[in-house]
């Protein structure tokens, strides 16, 4: 019974809900976009299609605070996640092409400790660290905070590829008679390419989106384009900042994009020919 | 070995051996000075007598915990009764946090299992489609459901349109668009583990539990639900766990009267009233009960698994 052995796996209305699913995530997202676009100086009403409020963002009154802060968020965000991005691929060969050791768990806990401790608890605890040593808040305390609770998102991808790829190649690489550093270089390197890239990509996105830590450490004066939006949504949600929120999710959904596909050509690379 | 798949797979080789403590000592340092010594630091902090304006003084007290559970009257000298204000607040972060959690479940499930059951080229498309919101700022999202949600609101404007309600109906600002908040904040949280969890499935056990004559309704139920039910832990962990210590969405979509957690925090470290020791000590307690949740459910794991 070929039919029923089909059938037997679909549930009448889970397909309604799957639909309604996208629906839910979707719809609040179309609709800022929707009317980031609208004439009308109320959010209320729709009064035609206009660009109005992105020539604002750049041009209005209000455009050197936006500004400084994207510079502020955009650079943090490549340094940051560059930053984290070596210390997880240098961290993701250790812990698997390291053999085992001691601590191996401890180290691994480590680097998903950001992922465990709630974020508003990591906020509060770097902004007591950085009391505690009277550091003085502002660009660099941000950017530190960032490259640590990145780790873990770049460290994902990196250690998931570096999983696939089998200890042969860099063997064979070494039997003709390549030292370990150009073996990792020339041949480890070039494999794991991929998730270095998916990993930096995912890395960048989440400093990009940043509030709560950014909130807590980053002191008077400096604004990131997240803590811009939330001081001025705390006025109510005008038609520019649904402006910046559109480009800034546009500016993700093209990163996770071009990560999705890294990802996809990387896997045809890992498959061995003759499999399959 | 005691670590097996929760210490990240075992090693695969050791060609780098001699290059190990080189290759982690940038990530324990950075997280090490970080992330680790900051935590600590918050619990000698929560040991700490408050200074006006923000900071400590570093002498020994146990204020900020008493503050916590313990009412001492106005003036401090009553006998001691139990404070409810603080654990009233956990407890509805708790209940907040459980609600968005069924509401992600029960229209994760189905979701997860939809996609699960697609043909597998289809199914990674199925999957990038729910993770993109993900990606996309928590802010933004927050922000985006406070303007959909709002009395003028485009949620509003088409439920009045279709005919479904004549006036607008009151959303936001209340308990339920805080749980809705969260939900959406979440929810590709529920679908992916559960999503893995049916794709690993074996499906002739539901074939063979046709064949012994259950109705679809008891397979799902007595074999698939079983089966599966790694996942939806899992799931359930990653969308209650964030919900607990949140901050956007009661900020933003509960207003003033619904406070939770996270909000409560925030307040020590930034308004006048900041109370440093005391908002160190509710973040240890939260801390601490998110610990709970996540050995609970590593025990429910490990003995799902031992059967």
């Amino acid at each position: 019974m070929a039919q029923a052995g089909e059938d037997i796996k679909n549930y009448p209305g889970f397909m309604p809900i799957t639909l309604f699913c996208l629906v839910v995530l979707y719809a609040p997202l179309l609709v800022v976009m929707i009317y980031s676009f609208n004439e009308s100086k109320s959010i209320t009403v729709w009064q035609g299609l206009s660009f109005k409020w992105y020539v604002d963002v750049f041009v209005g009154p209000e455009s050197a605070k936006f500004k400084e802060a994207a510079i502020n968020s955009f650079s943090i965000a490549i340094v940051a996640a560059l930053a984290a991005t070596a210390i997880a691929t240098s961290a993701a060969t250790g812990m698997l092409r390291g053999g085992s050791f001691r601590g191996r768990g401890f180290s691994f806990g480590l680097i998903n400790l950001p992922l465990i401790v709630p974020e508003i608890v990591t906020a509060v605890a770097t902004l007591i660290f950085f009391s505690a040593i009277d550091f003085e808040r502002g660009y660099l305390t941000i950017l530190v905070a960032h490259i640590a609770f990145c780790i873990p998102f770049a460290y994902m991808p990196i250690a998931a590829r570096m999983q696939g790829i089998e200890d042969t190649y860099e063997q064979a690489a070494m039997d003709l008679y390549a030292n370990k550093t150009q073996a990792f270089r020339l041949v480890l390197f070039p494999l794991m390419l991929p998730g270095i890239v998916s990993g930096f990509i995912l890395a960048f996105i989440i400093s990009l989106d940043d509030f709560i830590i950014t909130n807590f450490v980053k002191g008077a004066g400096i604004e990131t384009l997240p803590t811009a939006i939330f001081g001025a949504v705390k006025q109510g949600i005008k038609p520019n900042i649904m402006a910046i929120s559109t480009m800034l999710l546009a500016v993700s959904i093209v990163m996770v994009t071009i990560s999705y596909f890294v990802g996809k050509s990387g896997d045809k690379l890992k498959q061995p020919p003759g499999e399959k | 070995m005691a670590g097996g798949a929760a210490s990240g797979g075992k090693a695969q080789t050791d060609t780098y051996k001699e290059a190990r403590t080189l290759l982690l000592l940038p990530s324990w340092l950075v997280l090490g000075f970080f992330v680790l010594i900051p935590v600590f630091m918050m619990l000698i902090y929560s040991f700490l007598t408050k200074e006006f304006r923000g900071g400590v003084i570093w002498e020994f007290s146990l204020a900020a915990y008493d503050q916590f559970f313990f009412d001492r009257g106005l003036f401090g000298d009553d006998a001691p009764s139990i404070e409810w204000t603080y654990i009233n607040i956990f407890w509805r972060s708790i209940w907040q946090a459980g609600a968005a959690t069924i509401f992600a479940l029960l229209i994760g499930f189905p979701t997860a299992y939809f996609i699960a059951t697609r043909p597998p080229n289809s199914r990674q498309m199925w999957v990038f489609l729910v993770t993109i919101p993900y990606w996309v700022n928590l802010l933004i999202r927050t922000v985006s459901m406070k303007f959909l949600l709002r009395d003028q609101g485009p949620l509003n404007d088409f439920l009045m349109g279709i005919g479904i309600v004549d006036s607008p109906i009151h959303i936001i600002n209340t308990d339920f668009a805080v749980q809705l908040g969260l939900f959406y904040s979440y929810l590709p949280f529920m679908v992916l583990p559960i999503y893995a969890a049916v794709e690993r499935y074996n499906f002739s056990l539901s074939e063979a539990a046709a064949d012994l004559y259950a109705s679809k309704w008891q397979t799902l139920r007595r074999v698939l639900l079983p089966a599966v039910k790694p996942g939806v832990i899992a799931g359930c962990i990653l969308v209650f766990v964030p919900s607990l210590g949140s901050f956007l969405a009661p900020d933003l979509l509960g207003g003033a009267k619904n406070f939770m957690i996270g909000s409560l925090i925030e307040e020590q470290f930034k308004g006048n009233a900041g109370n440093w020791p005391f908002g160190a000590a509710a973040s240890m307690i939260l801390l601490s009960l998110v610990l709970i949740v996540l050995m609970l459910s590593a025990r429910q794991q490990n003995k799902g698994e031992g059967v």
